[in-house]
C-alpha cells in the first residue's frame, strides 16, 4: 500500500461508518441515543474530511476531500468490510461500533507517534473523540450484554457475526509497514485486551478465531458497499461540476 | 408555530378584578414582569396549558428530525453532510432541554411521548410535509428555522422561567440554522440551471406550509387572550408572520428566487408587505393528520420507540443489576 492508499483507508473508514450512523438519525431507542448518534457520526464524517483531504494533497492530482468521496468507483475504496456491515438492530450496530472504536482508538494513539507532522496531527486530534466513542459503545456492549436474557442473546449473537469481520484490521500491509508510522500487527494485543475486557464485564463470550472475511483494503466489498454508495453520491454524480 | 393553536382549557379571559387570592396574586406577579418558577404557586389551568404548550414544542423538534434526517445520507458534499448531522443533533438537543422544561411542571417525559405516539398531542404542522429534494433542506433551515426564531425570540421572555431559558439557548442555535439554509439556498439559486430549478421548486413547495406556521389569525380566540394575559404568548400569530413575511421576501429578491405569491407587494401606507389569501383548509387537515406525511412521521416515531423496547428494558435492568455500585 502507498501513503496514499494509507491515508485513503483511514478517511474511507471513518467516512463509510460515518454514513452508516447518519441514516440512523431520528430513529434510535431514547432520544438521547439519537443524539449521540449523530454526534459520533459528526465526529467520524470530520475525521474522513481530514483524512481525505491529505490524501487528496498527497496524490497531487488536484483530488479534494469531495473528489475523493462522491466520484471513486466501489472498488477505489480502501474501508475494511467491518464498516460496511449493515446497521441491522441496535445490538448491531453497537457490537460493529465497539470492535470498531476499541481498534480506531488504539491506531489514531500510534498515529500520533508518526514522523509524518499531518498524521501526527490529524490522529491527535480525532483520537480524544475516538475515546469517547468507545466508552460510549463499550458501555452498551456491557449494558446490552448484562441487561435481560433477550439483550444478552442479541449481543452476543452480534458479536459472533461480526467477528469474522475482524481480522482484517490488522493484516499485515504488503508494501511494508512503516509508511504511515504505525503497525497494524502491534496494536492488536490492545484491542484483544480491550475486547476481552468489555465482554467479560458484559457477560458475554469472545468467539473463537475462525475463517476471517478480508478484501476491502483492496477494493473486493461486500453487496451492501454498492448500495451505501449509490445512495452517498448520487447528487454529486448527477450534477457534473455543480458546487453545493 | 411549532406550538399551534393551544387550548388554554378556560372559557373566558378573566379581569384582574374578577380574580381573588392566590390568582390574583399569580397574575399581579406576571403583571409586573415577575417569572415564575417550578417551586411557585400557579393556577392548574396555567400549568396545563404550558404542559401542553412546551410538549408540542418538544415534540416538534423531535418529529422535525426526521424530513432533514432523510437527506444526511444524501448530502452533496462532506461539509453539508457534516452541517447537516450538526443541526440534526441540535434538534434533538432542543428536544432534550424542553422535556425538561415540561418536566418542572411534574410530567414525565414517557408520558408525554405516549400522547404523542397515541395521537393525543400535536406537534407542527409543518414537518407533515416531505423533503423531496436537496433543495428542501435548504428551504427548512431558511424558511422553517427562520419562522422558529420569530416566534421564539419573544418566548425567551415569556413568564414561565425553565422554559424561557430553554427557548434561550434555542434561539442562539436556530440562528445558525436559518444562515445556513439561507446559504444553501444561495448556493444553488447561483448555481446550474438544474440546481435554480431545484430552488425554486423548494420555496414554491415550503413558503406557504412556513406561511401557516404562525397559525390562524387568534381573532376573538380565548385561548390567544387568555395565553396573552399569561405572557406566555407574547405577540399575536398574524404580527408574527407579518414579521417573517418582511424579513423574508427581500432575501428571496436577492439570490433570485421568487415567491410564489401573485399578490406578494409592498404596501407604502402600512410598512409591510401585504400577501394573497391563505389556504386556512390545508392547515386544518394537515393538523388534523391528512397531511402529506403525518402518518409517516407518527409510524415513524413509533417504530423508533416500539423497536427501541428491549433495549430501554436491558438498560434499567442493568441498572438495576448495579444499583449501589461505584462506576
Ligand atoms: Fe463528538
Ligand atoms: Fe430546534
Ligand atoms: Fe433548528
Amino acid at each position: 500500500m502507498s501513503l496514499f492508499d494509507h491515508v485513503l483507508s483511514l478517511g474511507d473508514n471513518a467516512l463509510i461508518l460515518g454514513q452508516q450512523l447518519s441514516a440512523l438519525t431520528g430513529h434510535g431507542p431514547v432520544l438521547e441515543e439519537d443524539i449521540a448518534t449523530a454526534n459520533i457520526a459528526l465526529d467520524l464524517v470530520g475525521e474522513a474530511r481530514l483524512w481525505l483531504s491529505l490524501a487528496g494533497e498527497i496524490e497531487g492530482a488536484g483530488r479534494s476531500e469531495d473528489d475523493l468521496a462522491f466520484l471513486r468507483d466501489e472498488i477505489d475504496f480502501r474501508n475494511v468490510l467491518l464498516v460496511e456491515q449493515p446497521n441491522g438492530d441496535f445490538a448491531d450496530t453497537m457490537a460493529r461500533q465497539f470492535l470498531f472504536d476499541a481498534w480506531h482508538e488504539a491506531l489514531l494513539a500510534a498515529l500520533c507517534a508518526s514522523a509524518d507532522p499531518r498524521i501526527a496531527g490529524i490522529a491527535g486530534k480525532c483520537r480524544k473523540e475516538a475515546l469517547y466513542h468507545l466508552s460510549h459503545s463499550a458501555g452498551w456492549v456491557i449494558r446490552l450484554g448484562d441487561g435481560t436474557a433477550f439483550s444478552h442473546d442479541r449481543m452476543q449473537q452480534a458479536v459472533r457475526n461480526l467477528w469474522p469481520y475482524t481480522g482484517e484490521l490488522f493484516e499485515a500491509d504488503a508494501g511494508g509497514t512503516a509508511l504511515i508510522g504505525a503497525n497494524a500487527g502491534d496494536i492488536r494485543p490492545l484491542w484483544r485486551q480491550r475486547v476481552a475486557d468489555t465482554l467479560a464485564r458484559a457477560a458475554l463470550e469472545v468467539p473463537a478465531d475462525r475463517w476471517m472475511q478480508g478484501g476491502g483494503r483492496r477494493g473486493i466489498h461486500s453487496e451492501h458497499m454498492g448500495r451505501l454508495l449509490a445512495e452517498m453520491q448520487h447528487i454529486p454524480r448527477s450534477h457534473p461540476g455543480a458546487r453545493w | 408555530m411549532y406550538a399551534q393553536m393551544v387550548d388554554t382549557g378556560v372559557q373566558r379571559v378573566l379581569d384582574a378584578a374578577e380574580l381573588e387570592g392566590d390568582e390574583r396574586r399569580f397574575q399581579d406577579r406576571i403583571d409586573a414582569g415577575i417569572r415564575v418558577e417550578p417551586e411557585d404557586w400557579m393556577p392548574e389551568s396555567y400549568r396545563r396549558t404550558l404542559v401542553r404548550q412546551i410538549s408540542q414544542h418538544a415534540h416538534s423538534e423531535v418529529v422535525g428530525m426526521l424530513p432533514e434526517g432523510n437527506w444526511i445520507t444524501r448530502a452533496p458534499s462532506l461539509l453539508r453532510k457534516a452541517t447537516l448531522l450538526a443541526k440534526v443533533q441540535d434538534e434533538g438537543g432542543h428536544g432534550l432541554y424542553l422535556y425538561a422544561a415540561a418536566e418542572t411542571l411534574g410530567v414525565s417525559r414517557d408520558d408525554l411521548i405516549d400522547a404523542l405516539h397515541a395521537g393525543k398531542a400535536k406537534y407542527s404542522s409543518i414537518f407533515n410535509y416531505p423533503t423531496l429534494t436537496w433543495a428542501d433542506i435548504g428551504a427548512i433551515g431558511w424558511l422553517v428555522d427562520g419562522a422558529a426564531i420569530i416566534n421564539q425570540i419573544p418566548l425567551c421572555r415569556c413568564s414561565y422561567g425553565p422554559y424561557g431559558r430553554a427557548m434561550v439557548r434555542v434561539c442562539k442555535e436556530e440562528s445558525f440554522h436559518q444562515r445556513q439554509g439561507y446559504d444553501i439556498m444561495t448556493r444553488l439559486a447561483q448555481g446550474s440551471e438544474a440546481q435554480r430549478r431545484m430552488a425554486q421548486d423548494a420555496l414554491n413547495r415550503w413558503w406557504w406550509p412556513a406561511v401557516m406556521m404562525f397559525g390562524p389569525p387568534d381573532g376573538e380566540s380565548v385561548h390567544s387572550a387568555q395565553s396573552a394575559a399569561w405572557r406566555i404568548k407574547l405577540h399575536s400569530n398574524d404580527d408574527l408572520r407579518q414579521r417573517f413575511i418582511d424579513q423574508t421576501v427581500p432575501q428571496a429578491e436577492l439570490i433570485g428566487l421568487t415567491i410564489p405569491d401573485a399578490d406578494l407587494r409592498w404596501n407604502e401606507e402600512r410598512g409591510h408587505y401585504d400577501i394573497g389569501p391563505i389556504d386556512w383548509e390545508e392547515f386544518y387537515s394537515v393538523v388534523r393528520g391528512d397531511g402529506p406525511c403525518n402518518r409517516e412521521r407518527l409510524a415513524a416515531r413509533k417504530s423508533a420507540w416500539d423497536r427501541g423496547a428491549w433495549v430501554r428494558d436491558a438498560a434499567a435492568a442493568h441498572a438495576a443489576k448495579h444499583a449501589g455500585e461505584q462506576k
